[in-house]
């Protein structure tokens, strides 16, 4: 593919979209938004706002019922077998993690790269576990995922969207029903990425994630939209949002969460 | 799942069509369960074509991860039910097979054995028999898993790690019931023919071992191998293919997962003896 250094991550122009379970039910319209490389972006909205089927027809599990969609520079109708290495520098969280439960942590983290590199398991487990002794996940590698906490779960599922050191991280509600502890290992974890982990070369990782509290995300470094009443608003940086006086963006920095009960080194 | 894939399969109308009330006349009645049925035909003609389509292009792709799981399939649809297939054999032995032997036996028939035992048991019952076991313990905990898979989002996860579903989740599938049913099927057979044997020997049923097994194999000829196979793997595909749609081709929530299993059986059972009636057209006009 050959891609203009400053092509958007993501691109959306006038995109419908639609709900997950539902095809026709349009559950966000008209969104406009452009992602840039290395930029860290917080979508917030309330309950039923359409997060996750927004971020997951940023991930290509859909495309727009209407306007157009470019992930990579790619129109998202286009993609197919041939697009599997661009739709690979997408790494996707779950809000509940989505692991499979037939498989342990390990396996479930190392099944990318055995699917995709072919290799054979012991080397991809190998690499996992690498990537689990970082993430803290060592003691749960050969667990499966049923008898693993919400909290660990979800850090496995990074593990998992993490593995093939994707460009982009999609993380759908990744703080929702998190304790203090593991949402400030999040932020910090999500912030090192964002600044370029050495584990995955140095290379800073673009981010956009969802939230249902505010707070907790702020930082000026970030750029923030909200869902409301089926329409997509860009609210820039976290001084636009302190400033406003909009009342959605209020209750959603006043939400009240037990993350917010730590302050951020 | 790729572009259109989900699209092409989940019929939101058949959705509609199920859970909306019944009509008041009975006509209406007769045309939604008419339209219901040409809905689910084209989706498991659709479902079946792609994951054949995914069989032959995907074949060579990722063997770290598709070998192991196709024998796990085939050790779960095929050796994991060899117990309970050698029991259900010496049952059907003894039950069938020696009451027909002695049967015969008592009306002068006897030379007829190696003709009733090839059409009764290797044409029809030892191949129906097998197709119907495996649906029961396989199919069914194939709808089940799929359709918790699909409910729990996990389907969905695949396809974010570029991960085709179908050929993750349905070809292991499809391969092993193919090769389960196909294999059980020639035990089933064998299991049967020699413990109705040993129950027509019991009740003195004048017929030496030699001359048993020697009528039956002039009974036996190639047509009867070569559609017993082709008829074993076509049971094995498509009791895969039927269980598999349902678990997986349709949005599902948990709580639809028992009464999709439960019509996925059901469907299954009338694809199997429908294949059967083919295959009996086919050794008729052979």
């Amino acid at each position: 593919m050959s891609e203009n250094p400053i092509t958007p991550v993501i691109e959306m122009h006038g995109a419908e979209v639609c709900s997950m379970r539902d095809n026709g039910l349009a559950v966000i319209e008209d969104v406009s938004w452009t992602v840039a490389p290395g930029e860290f972006w917080v979508v917030a909205g309330q309950e039923q706002s359409g997060k996750s089927d927004l971020m997951m027809m940023a991930a290509g599990l859909m495309t727009p019922a209407k306007g157009s969609y470019r992930l990579f520079g790619i129109e998202t109708q286009d993609f197919g077998e041939s697009e599997l290495a661009d739709r690979l520098r997408v790494g996707f969280v779950f809000e509940n993690g989505q692991l499979f439960n037939r498989l342990t942590i390990a396996e479930n983290v190392a099944l990318p790269l055995q699917y995709h590199k072919d290799l054979p398991l012991g080397a991809a487990e190998e690499k996992a576990r690498a990537l689990l002794e970082l993430m803290g996940l060592t003691p749960l590698a050969d667990i499966t995922p049923a008898n693993v906490g919400l909290s660990w779960l979800k850090r496995a599922a990074l593990a998992r969207a993490l593995i093939l050191q994707p460009e982009l991280l999609l993380l759908d509600n990744p703080l929702n029903g998190l304790g203090a502890h593991h949402a400030k290992w999040w932020l910090q974890f999500l912030d090192q990425l964002w600044r370029g982990h050495e584990h995955f070369g140095g290379k800073p990782m673009t981010i956009a994630a969802t939230a249902k509290d505010l707070r907790v995300w702020k930082n000026d470094a970030r750029r923030f939209a909200l869902l409301r009443d089926k329409k997509f608003t860009l609210l820039g940086s976290w001084k636009d949002v302190a400033s406003g006086d909009d009342t959605i963006v209020m209750e959603l920095m006043e939400a009240s969460m037990e993350t917010t009960t730590f302050k951020k080194e | 799942m790729r572009p259109g894939l989900a699209k092409t399969l989940e019929f939101a109308d058949a959705q509609l069509l199920r859970r909306a009330p019944l009509p008041r006349s009975y006509s209406n009645y007769l045309g939604r369960k008419l339209f219901l049925f040409l809905l689910t035909v084209q989706g498991l003609g659709a479902f079946a074509l792609i994951t054949l389509g995914v069989l032959l292009k995907k074949f060579r792709v990722a063997p770290n991860v598709m070998k192991p799981l196709v024998r796990r399939e085939i050790f779960r649809a095929g050796m994991g039910l060899l117990p309970m297939f050698m029991f259900v054999a010496v049952a059907l032995g003894f039950l069938v097979i020696g009451e027909t032997v002695s049967t015969l036996a008592r009306f002068g028939a006897i030379n007829y054995i190696g003709t009733v035992m090839v059409v009764v048991v290797v044409r029809e019952l030892g191949p129906l028999l097998a197709a119907f076991l495996v649906l029961a313990r396989v199919g069914t905990a194939n709808v089940i898993e799929l359709g918790t898979a699909r409910a729990t989002g996990e389907v969905e996860a695949l396809e974010t790690l570029g991960i085709d579903p179908v050929h993750y989740l349905i070809v292991p599938r499809v391969i092993g019931m193919a090769a389960g049913v196909f294999s059980l099927t020639v035990y089933l057979i064998i299991g049967a023919l020699v413990s109705g044997y040993l129950c027509a020997f019991l009740q003195d049923v004048p017929l030496t071992p030699g001359d048993y097994f020697k009528q039956l194999a002039d009974s036996l000829g190639w047509l009867d191998f070569a559609l017993l196979a082709l008829k074993t793997v076509a049971f094995g595909f498509f009791i895969a293919i039927v269980t598999c749609y349902h678990g997986l081709a349709q949005p599902l929530r948990l709580d639809d997962v028992s009464r999709v299993a439960v019509r996925a059986v059901t469907q299954g059972i009338v694809v199997c003896v429908l294949i059967d009636a083919l295959f009996i057209f086919l050794y008729l006009v052979a």
